[in-house]
């Protein structure tokens, strides 16, 4: 029994994926050249004001729907400030005291068991810029293209913990918002950011203890080694009687440590007091019910459905149900192809392999649920075996190709016919004599040799089962 | 309420203002004199009074989520005090 | 004399061609060159720009084209509207090099209208003042004494029409700083219901209070202007979205019947004696020409400067946190990013502006919120609720302008003096009501002005019953005896 406990909360900011900025007409999408998606308002030049974006308001309804959450009727923007280089009105736009989502939750899976974590509000906020600091100078540079792109909020309750639910939390948040389609939730491109609050107290105890904030975690795996090296930390601290600050600690990925920001920060007064520039939102419940309807079938409850429907494994709902598009495809290679656990072991196989080596989604290749259904019925009637469908697939991914194009395209047909084994076993075994006078004397290895040579003459191509069958015929 | 000389300190340093110590007595007693005059305030019952944050009863105002052209970056950057690489330039931030 | 002109008058002999666009910007030219080194108005004369612009209103009139509405008349800009590729200074040091890339909406309308830009006028500093001996540059003077403050913050747009250096200008009002200026300077300003006029474009001082309106020489070129302002704009939030009407339409419909409530408090002892028989008169002309008064009492009023001088520096101490060198304006030589902010803006913002950001940060800081912004914010809707109240009875409210004449240059240290100033002006803007301001006689050569409320969105009654008066007295025939290079003393028309 471990003498504390740990009690983490996330912050999560995830990026909308609207087609404008929240409160001006920029595009969101990145700009290569810098400065070049601005305007008057974004920028924050003296005289320019904010207009909210309409899908920006209904982005957040839907997040916080899929969370659970209540929409209250009311809700309004408040000015949170403070000065830093990449916020050109020296305010950030935000939600403080009334936000668009309240009083939600999620649930995820760890070790077998379900964990309800619950999710204190979802509010609205616009981004920052970004600033380029210059390895060993004494300046940055700002660009503000990103200032002004819409990002939600999503607070956790303190109810994580342990490192490893903090990262289940992340994934299972990942694919709720990924359903939605609000977002692309891609930690990597920074479309979903996390910080942690983390802090330890002994065993048993009501009280917490004093928490620090942990900043740039870059990845899922980041925050669970980031957390984890933190909630360390913090223990060896109380160990040696000293006490925990309450602090801001950046993660440092290369170091595999958290330090404490220097900067000189008073506890932040950020004077929020309601942005007089925008007006107060009233969320009519009809317009609500309108984005419930709009929500797809969530994570959990197509899971539930896969594991009646197809009778699944829970594991294999799980990791199919995980990601939106593997679903998807899943049901529609499932609309021209019977054996959905065929298919599953397809997509848990050969394609997730792929899909992970590539470090893409399946959306992305060029895999088609038709194709899947079509390679399936050739390995089913015998037209290619197992070892030449994953020759396929490879060609199948990158070129789009249907699969019997590709078989044809590359002779791949395999060979099913007596005689032409028969004639390959037959060379294979005069050519051989040493392994046919050693699978005679009982070593069965050299067996798998000779099967493998006949393989080979065949370019793959000979029915594996037939060309076991008779070599152990021919060598009786 | 009175100001000390280290709250008016504070509070200059919120707003990112330096003075002098003589300008900063000076600014703390011309700040306390306008905020005992605010004072009066306080003899009015307001506790069931809602704020006034807009004296306008306007709400849900919203923008189509349609791209319409912003500023070219030459037009941004017309203004700045050091501009490099088409980004504004600052000293250092100290992490 | 051409430069004389009002506007109504201008765009008749314009239509008629008894003049041109050109001759009338050069005119106006002239008496800008003639007096505005006593004057001071100016921050910025466009002058290759406005005869540029006067130049092509003739030939779109010559080639026979449909004119817009205000084609060929001059005008000036508080140096706090954004105009492209002019300089926009808010009178300020740190502000002193800045050239926006877009214009405000009301200046892009009057552009569309076809006026004229002769240049950009001087204010307090960031409008936070109500003699504009806070500019950073100079003290613009009044014409009526150039010994006297114009009034601010609008001291600059006020002073040139009143100089008859151009036909009409706009001004920024957010505590009375189109209204009082404009009494100070015997001259019509107006300010519209919030949300009447666009704000995009105007650099804010405070958010909720701010709003944009004319200087004129008479109460129809009043009306004739906000014709052309007065639109909805989609890029102002707290835009109205209605539909503008012609403010001319209605203008000699007379005041018969016209309920006027006189608050009492706004006649009490903190008003010069002398003003306040000036307006009593006035009032009594209009009960002559039909209109019903009676005394009412505002209870509240009393509360409105303490209430202001809480929300505005607040919401300004926000607003101009942007001014920190990175982007534009002044940027002060440092070596590290605070000590660039500290510096800039110690060094770029004047005194009166320190002084409201400070206090704004306080009273917006963590302890103390609710004891002062909260606490404003509801004694502004006690405010807000008592003028709807009487607004229930009235069609117009009625009151002196300003406490006083216009006091001489450097009389007036003490900050909480000078926001007594606006005793009269702030609770409209605290309602968000419209209000001008016009001549109603002289104190020693000084102009009084009264002022005018109504309820929201109901200028076009303001300007009624302004009108009204305004025939009947005649005022707008007195000039002020300017004395400058080659102007003659006796300036009656």
């Amino acid at each position: 029994m471990s003498k504390y406990e740990t009690v983490i909360g996330l912050e999560v900011h995830v990026e909308l994926a609207t087609a404008t900025k929240i409160f001006c007409s920029c595009p969101t999408e990145f700009g290569k050249e810098p400065n070049t998606h601005v305007c008057p308002v974004c920028l924050g030049l003296p005289g320019s004001l904010p207009v909210l974006n309409k899908r920006v308001v209904e982005f957040a309804i839907k997040a916080g729907l899929a969370l659970n959450c209540e929409i209250p009727r009311f809700a309004k923007f408040d000015r949170k400030n403070y000065f830093y280089p990449d916020l050109p009105k020296a305010y950030q736009i935000s939600q403080y005291d009334l936000p668009l989502a309240v009083n939600g939750h999620l649930e995820f899976e760890l070790n077998g068991e379900t964990k309800r974590v619950g999710i204190t509000r979802v509010h609205l906020e616009e981004d920052a810029g970004k600033l380029v600091h210059a390895q060993f100078a004494d300046y940055s540079l700002a660009d503000y293209n990103r200032t002004g792109v819409p990002l939600i909020e999503i607070v956790s309750e303190p109810e994580l913990r342990s490192p490893e639910e903090a990262k289940a939390y992340l994934e299972k948040l990942k694919s709720i918002i990924q359903y939605t389609g609000i977002s692309d939730v891609k930690m990597e491109e920074g479309s979903l950011r996390c910080d942690a609050n983390v802090s330890i107290m002994p065993a048993g105890s009501k009280e917490f203890g004093t928490r620090s904030e942990i900043k740039n975690m870059n990845s899922f795996k980041a925050v669970q080694r980031g957390l984890a090296y933190e909630v360390e930390r913090q223990r060896e601290v109380l160990e040696a009687g000293g006490r925990v600050v309450q602090e801001t600690r950046r993660w440092d990925e290369h170091k595999g440590i958290t330090y404490a920001l220097r900067s000189k920060e008073e506890a932040h007064d950020y004077r929020y007091f309601p942005d007089p520039d925008l007006v107060p939102i009233i969320v009519e419940t009809a317009w609500v019910e309108e984005i419930r309807q709009s929500l797809p079938e969530m994570p959990d409850a197509r899971r539930k459905r896969y594991l009646k429907q197809w009778g699944l494994s829970e594991y294999d709902a799980t990791v199919i149900t995980a990601s939106k598009s593997m679903a998807d495809f899943f049901e529609a290679t499932l609309a021209e192809y019977h054996d959905a656990k065929a298919v599953a072991n397809s997509l848990l196989g050969e394609v997730l392999k792929y899909l992970n080596a590539q470090g893409i989604e399946i959306q992305q290749t060029k895999l088609t649920p038709s194709h899947l259904a079509e390679l399936l019925k050739l390995q089913d009637d015998g037209t290619i075996s197992g070892k030449i469908a994953k020759t396929v697939f490879e060609e199948m991914f990158n070129s789009g190709k249907g699969p019997a194009e590709i078989v044809k395209e590359q002779g791949l047909v395999q060979i099913s016919d007596q005689d032409a084994i028969a004639a390959i076993v037959a060379q294979v075994i005069a050519d051989n004599p040493k392994s046919v006078a050693d699978f005679k004397a009982g070593t069965e290895k050299a067996l798998g040799f000779l099967v493998g040579q006949v393989m080979k003459i065949s370019q793959g191509r000979a029915n594996p089962e037939m060309v076991n069958q008779l070599l152990r015929e021919k060598l009786q | 309420m009175k100001l000390t000389s280290k709250e008016v300190a504070h509070v200059a340093s919120l707003a990112r203002l330096e003075m002098a110590e003589d300008e900063m007595e000076k600014f703390a007693g011309q700040l306390n004199a306008i905020l005992e005059f605010a004072d009066k305030l306080n003899r009015l019952e307001t506790k069931d009074i809602l704020p006034t944050a807009h004296v306008l009863p306007l709400n849900n105002v919203f923008r189509e989520d349609r791209v319409t052209p912003g500023l070219e970056s030459k037009a941004a950057l017309l203004n700045a005090p050091e501009a490099e690489e088409g980004m504004f330039r600052v000293p250092r931030v100290i992490e | 004399m051409l430069e004389q002109c009002t506007v109504a008058e201008a765009l008749e002999r314009l239509e008629k061609k008894e003049i041109s666009a050109l001759e009338l910007t050069e005119a106006a030219l002239r008496r800008v060159e003639a007096v505005d080194e006593s004057v001071k108005a100016f921050v910025t004369v466009t002058k290759n720009e406005a005869l540029a612009a006067a130049a092509l209103v003739d030939a779109k009139r010559l080639s026979g084209e449909a004119m817009p509405l205000l084609a060929g008349i001059p005008m000036a800009l508080k140096d706090n509207l954004c105009t492209k590729g002019v300089l926009t200074t808010c009178s300020s040091k740190i502000l002193d090099n800045f050239k926006p890339p877009y214009d405000a909406t009301a200046v892009e309308l009057l552009r569309d209208a076809g006026a004229v830009l002769l240049g950009k006028t001087n204010l307090d500093e960031f409008a936070m003042g109500s003699s504009t001996e806070n500019s950073a540059f100079f003290t613009t003077r009044n014409p009526w004494d150039l010994e006297r403050v114009p009034g601010g913050s609008s001291g600059g747009s006020a002073a040139a029409v009143a100089a008859d250096e151009v036909c009409f200008a706009l001004g920024s009002d957010t505590g009375g700083s189109i209204r009082q200026p404009a009494a100070f300077c015997g001259v019509v300003g107006m300010k519209p219901t919030y949300g009447r006029v666009s704000r995009y474009g105007l650099i804010a001082f405070a958010s909720s209070l701010d709003q944009i309106g004319p200087f004129t020489k008479d109460v129809r070129d009043c009306a004739i202007v906000m014709n052309a302002i007065a639109r909805y704009d989609a890029r102002d939030t707290t835009s109205v979205p209605m539909e503008t009407p012609d403010y001319t339409a209605q203008l000699s419909g007379g005041v018969k019947g016209l309920r006027i409530g006189v608050p009492q408090e706004y006649f009490a002892a903190g008003i010069d004696q002398d003003v306040r028989n000036a307006v009593q008169q006035a009032l009594a002309v209009l009960v002559a020409l039909g209109a019903e008064a009676e005394e009412i009492s505002l209870p509240h009023t009393d509360y409105g400067i303490a209430v202001y001088y809480l929300i505005a520096p607040a919401e300004a101490s926000s607003n101009l946190a942007r001014y920190d060198g990175v982007q534009y304006g002044y940027r002060a030589e440092a070596d590290n990013l605070l000590e660039m902010y500290q510096k800039t803006r110690s060094r770029g913002f004047g005194s009166e502006v320190k002084r409201r950001i400070m206090l704004g940060t306080y009273a917006l800081s963590s302890g103390y919120y609710d004891a002062y912004y909260l606490k404003a914010s509801q004694v502004r809707t006690l405010i807000k609720q008592e003028f709807a109240e009487a607004f229930k009875k009235f069609d117009l409210i009625l009151t002196p302008t300003a406490p006083s004449t216009a006091f001489p240059v450097g009389t007036v240290e003490d900050p909480l003096t000078m926001y007594l100033n606006d005793i009269c002006t702030i609770p409209v803007n605290l309602a968000g009501l419209p209000a001008l301001s016009m001549p109603c006689g002289f104190v020693n050569n000084l102009p009084v002005g009264l002022q005018l409320i109504g309820k929201p969105f109901a200028e076009a009654t303001i300007l009624r019953a302004a009108y009204a008066y305004e025939q009947h007295s005649g005022l707008i025939k007195q000039k002020p005896a300017l004395s400058g290079k080659g102007v003659p003393q006796d300036e009656q028309i």
